[in-house]
């Protein structure tokens, strides 16, 4: 069964419309990366399964348990909507840590708040997050004394410290200087390694290539194109899509 | 005539008569200080709430407050009860006046106030919010949790501008005659205490407005810098 199932979305900002229907379905471990020009509706198509927007029309259905459906909309508390939020994970373009604390506060922060385990549980499991994207010495660094790099490492290992089912990355490179891309498509490449769902709207082609297992093009708010990297972008079938990549590359 | 052997020789009566009229001034400077910082915080969510008959109202109060002289709402709200309604509310004596000057000083600064966490808080990027939004943290959390420290790094500045502030406008309440340290400075200009016809221990006053904004400036600059350990 599909980890996650995404029908007809539809969502539109005054009189544009963002996202013109969009249907897909990932299955567990899958990792899909989700590509396309600026304004295609990427991003908000993210933000749409993150709950950071509603969308005006549709579904997203996670591990069988519909967390959206745009017509029951009302029926979800607040409480409720939140836990419903816990499938997803997003890292941001931006890494928005929480600058006032420490590297493991950071981390530790929402699985204490959400009382997910023991105070000694909850740190033993950040200090193994923080380990794995390569930060042990700066796990009492405050978020500006670290690179941009090693704050969207953090940004990721505290986005895993909810075990979220679908790991979500908002161009989690643009922000950054071209020689530190590296470590955090490193760090997002060793967990396909570890079997986790991942969506990532990306503007690198060949990391998208090299990691995901399914490559979604947008344009115009629609899905122009949806397969393996081999189809999508070894021989794209549209025009637009052969546009997009003689233009990246 | 000035002389400094007579300021010597009326050195004591004096400071002991401005000594207690500085402790109104403080009184009234941390009355205020301790519903005006509360209070503000309440009127900052009220103007940016999404219920636009509540922003709009609590936006008229803030411009009514601000856009008005504090010393003529001093007047209104100690004088108008008891001219207009024919009950004198606040009660007799020097703690009626008190009473009132407290309610006055504590409406107007919580305007001001408001404002300044206003600027705060919308100075959090959005970014933070939604950051603790998808970590599944509730809007109380991610107020107490990711918010109010970032929020209270940005206004120390232009809060501090403000409380010392306060300390002077303090003395505005001499237009109810609450006998603050203007006050007493001033009674020995009329005569109090076998002195009269004297100016200097009015403007003696001054001082302790000094002495105490130095203090508050050295309590302020201790908090900025404890502080910087983070950037926001």
């Amino acid at each position: 069964m599909a980890v996650l199932e995404v029908k007809s979305l539809k969502k539109s900002f005054g009189k544009t419309q963002v996202l013109k229907g969009i249907d897909f379905s990932l299955e567990k471990g899958e990792v899909l990366a989700i590509i396309g020009s600026s304004g295609s509706g990427k991003t908000t198509l993210l933000r749409c399964l993150n709950s950071l927007e509603f969308a005006d029309n549709g579904t997203i259905t996670v591990n069988g348990d519909v967390i959206f459906d745009a017509e029951q909309k009302q029926k979800f508390s607040e409480s409720e909507l939140r836990q419903k939020r816990l499938h997803f994970g997003l890292v941001f373009q931006q890494f928005n840590l929480f600058p006032q604390y420490t590297v493991l506060q950071n981390v530790t922060l929402a699985p204490t708040l959400l009382k997910k385990g023991t105070p000694e549980e909850i740190k033993a499991n950040a200090v193994k997050l923080i380990e794995s994207v390569g930060l042990s010495e700066k796990i009492d660094f405050y978020p500006c004394q670290l690179s941009g790099g090693q704050q969207q490492r953090v940004a990721i290992a505290r986005a895993l410290a909810l075990q979220p089912d679908v790991l979500c990355f908002d161009e989690p490179t643009s922000a950054l200087d071209p020689e530190l891309t590296g470590e955090v498509l490193k760090v997002i490449r060793s967990l396909k390694d570890g079997n986790s769902t991942m969506i990532v709207v990306t503007h690198e082609i060949d990391f998208a290539h090299d990691v995901a297992d399914k490559i979604l093009f947008m344009a115009d708010g629609v899905i122009e194109e949806f397969g393996t990297p081999e189809e999508v972008i070894e021989n794209p079938k549209s025009e637009r899509t052969k546009a997009f990549l003689s233009r990246v590359n | 005539m000035f002389s400094f052997d007579t300021i010597i020789q009326q050195f004591p009566v004096v400071f002991e008569a401005l000594n207690v009229g500085f402790i109104q001034t403080l009184k009234l400077f941390f009355v205020t200080i301790l519903g005006a910082l509360p209070l503000g915080l309440i009127i900052s969510f009220g103007s940016m709430s999404k219920f636009k008959p509540l922003s709009g109202l609590i936006k008229i109060i803030v411009w009514i407050v601000r856009g008005s002289p504090l010393m003529i709402q001093l007047l209104i709200i100690y004088f108008f009860p008891g001219l207009v309604l024919g009950t004198n509310i606040w009660g007799n004596g020097e703690s009626g006046r008190f009473f009132a000057a407290a309610v006055a000083f504590i409406i107007n600064y919580s305007c001001y106030f408001s404002e300044i966490y206003r600027g705060g808080i919308q100075g959090v990027p959005h970014g933070q919010q939604e950051a603790g939004q998808v970590l599944g943290l509730s809007k109380s959390q991610i107020f107490f949790k990711v918010t109010l420290l970032q929020m209270v790094k940005r206004i120390v500045p232009p809060m501090s501008n403000e409380i010392i502030t306060l300390v002077k406008d303090t003395s505005l309440a001499r237009i109810i005659a609450l006998q603050e340290v203007i006050w007493a400075g001033q009674a020995f200009m009329k005569g109090s205490q076998g002195i009269s016809g004297q100016i200097w221990p009015l403007f003696f006053t001054a001082i302790y407005y000094l002495v105490f904004n130095g203090i508050l400036t050295l309590l302020f600059n201790a908090l900025e810098k404890k502080l910087s350990y983070f950037k926001a």
